[in-house]
């Protein structure tokens, strides 16, 4: 029996089969991938996990593909830090940093997903995939798709700075200019997805692109020795990433994998574009859209698909969201750097940001195994820090300025 | 006939206004609920609109005119 059952609604639980398709023909509710769990608990063990490969797949039991891995086959797997430095800092004991700034290849949590997304297009026999992306999923989908040779289209608003093009180019994809803004591209791309043949990965492959998410989950877990982390702090933009780390956990207790969940699970949001922490502060089960305002352009989705069921999960585990301003981005980004040696993007800067004012309320609590999720590399988002990191000391070619300028004794220590 | 699928929104000074009714009305469409939450202060639905793509278009233009946030039924697929 296949370990796919089918694709299910997640408002009226009517079934589809695994096909390219994301919405219910019934009520329009989002579609999600149903596991034959039975059939995958006869073969799934820790065991069988820990000799698969040094990537996500060694997880490919829990993952939406029929078939091998033939897309991004190094993704993932990337190092839980025991971040001691930051944890003193901070008043925890044991506190981790699980760094997808080093994911493969295109250093950004992405590449998880749209390996998943790529590989069942391609089993699903397409030879098109597409995105609509601002930033790091079209550097992904297009990396992917140079080295998988398949034909590859991004979608960007007209108004896109410059800049944020040129790391998509170098993989030579198809960009697509809509004349137009945000709201424009959003609305084309759908309509595309629905009309033509192609595989858009974060639309009509959706349920599968979404579901590379739990390896995140999966490899907390083994990472800490199979166990669950007590606190968990998760960047929010869809509120797809947090979900996902919510189902990869329950699926790991469901299997016998680990004893219990009793992980909280916990959204962090910018200020400037946090519908659904805005949500949860406000006590409300429906989120706002906003139009963002923020320097964590990677969060800056206003109108979340995933934003009710984010939600939900927070609700679920006893957990909480919390957002913070681009002051504290940018200070959480330098605090990671300076404690750790870890270079996030922005996003990081407010996983951090949110960990630190969820400590200072007591949510979190000094001995709670802790593990923030730092998703982006700050490679690609520099500009946020530029005017925050200070400028270099400037001397003269001379040894007399390089000892003037740092005070140093003869015998080559600083003078206080 | 093309059908396109949508997330419409109401702001809490148009939750009485029969929208939906208007614009089944006023441009050459057939409007389908498939599921929603209207409330005292909020409302959304998923709508299905049938109708020439071009005319689809134009009751999509006149729902935001009537002041409603329409969005395609995925809400924000730019990431």
């Amino acid at each position: 029996m296949a370990k796919m059952k089918a694709l299910v609604c997640r408002e009226c639980g009517k079934e589809y089969p695994t096909k390219a398709i994301h919405v219910c023909e019934m009520c329009f509710g989002p579609l999600e991938v149903k596991y034959n769990y039975n059939e995958i608990k006869k073969t799934i063990s820790r065991k069988k996990i820990e000799e698969g490969p040094h990537s996500m797949w060694r997880y490919i039991d829990l993952l939406p593909i029929e078939g091998a891995a033939t897309v991004g086959p190094y993704a993932g797997f990337t190092p839980m830090v025991r971040a001691r430095n930051l944890g003193a800092y901070l008043g925890l004991d044991e506190l981790y940093i699980k760094n997808d700034t080093v994911n493969h290849p295109t250093l950004s949590f992405k590449d998880r997903v749209v390996a998943v997304a790529l590989t069942r297009a391609r089993e699903l026999g397409f030879e098109t995939v597409a995105c609509a992306s601002t930033g790091n999923l079209a550097n992904s989908v297009a990396a992917h798709a140079a080295a998988a040779g398949m034909q590859c289209y991004v979608f960007i608003p007209g108004d896109l700075e410059a800049a944020k093009v040129l790391g998509n180019l170098i993989y030579r994809p198809n960009v697509v200019e809509v004349e137009g803004n945000y709201d424009d591209v959003n609305r084309l791309c759908s309509e595309i997805a629905g009309e033509h043949g192609w595989a858009f990965v974060n639309i009509n492959i959706r349920p599968y692109y979404a579901e590379g998410s739990k390896t995140l989950a999966f490899e907390t877990v083994e990472q800490l020795g199979w166990r669950t982390p007590d606190q968990v702090v998760v960047p929010m933009a869809s509120g797809s990433l947090l979900t996902k780390i919510w189902k990869g956990l329950n699926e790991m207790q469901a299997l016998g994998l680990v004893d219990s969940v009793r992980t909280r699970i916990n959204g962090a949001q910018a200020e400037g574009c946090s519908p659904i922490a805005s949500a949860y502060k406000e006590g409300r089960d429906f989120f706002r859209p906003v139009k963002p305002k923020t320097i964590a352009k990677s969060l800056a989705i206003g109108n979340p698909a995933d934003g009710y069921y984010a939600l939900k999960a927070t609700a679920e585990s006893k957990g909480a969201m919390d957002m913070v301003s681009d002051d504290e981005v940018v200070d959480g980004i330098k605090l990671l750097a300076q404690t750790e040696g870890i270079f996030a993007e922005t996003a990081g800067g407010v996983t951090v940001g949110v960990l630190r004012k969820l400590i200072k309320q007591g949510i979190i609590k000094k001995n709670d195994v802790t593990v923030a999720y730092i998703t982006g590399n700050g490679l690609k988002t520099q500009e946020a820090v530029i005017d925050a990191v200070g400028r270099p000391v400037r001397i003269q070619p001379s040894l007399v300025s390089f000892e003037r300028t740092f005070k140093m004794g003869k015998n080559g220590g600083l003078d206080a | 006939m093309p059908s396109l699928r949508f997330h419409i929104r109401f702001p809490e000074d148009k939750i009485k206004e029969p929208i939906i009714y208007q614009i089944g009305h006023e441009y050459k469409i057939v409007t389908n609920v498939r599921r929603a939450d209207v409330r005292e202060t909020t409302g959304w639905m998923d709508v299905e609109l049938t109708g020439e793509t071009a005319e689809i278009e134009r009751a999509v233009a006149g729902l935001r005119k009537k002041g409603v946030l329409v969005d395609p039924i995925e809400l924000n697929v730019v990431e």
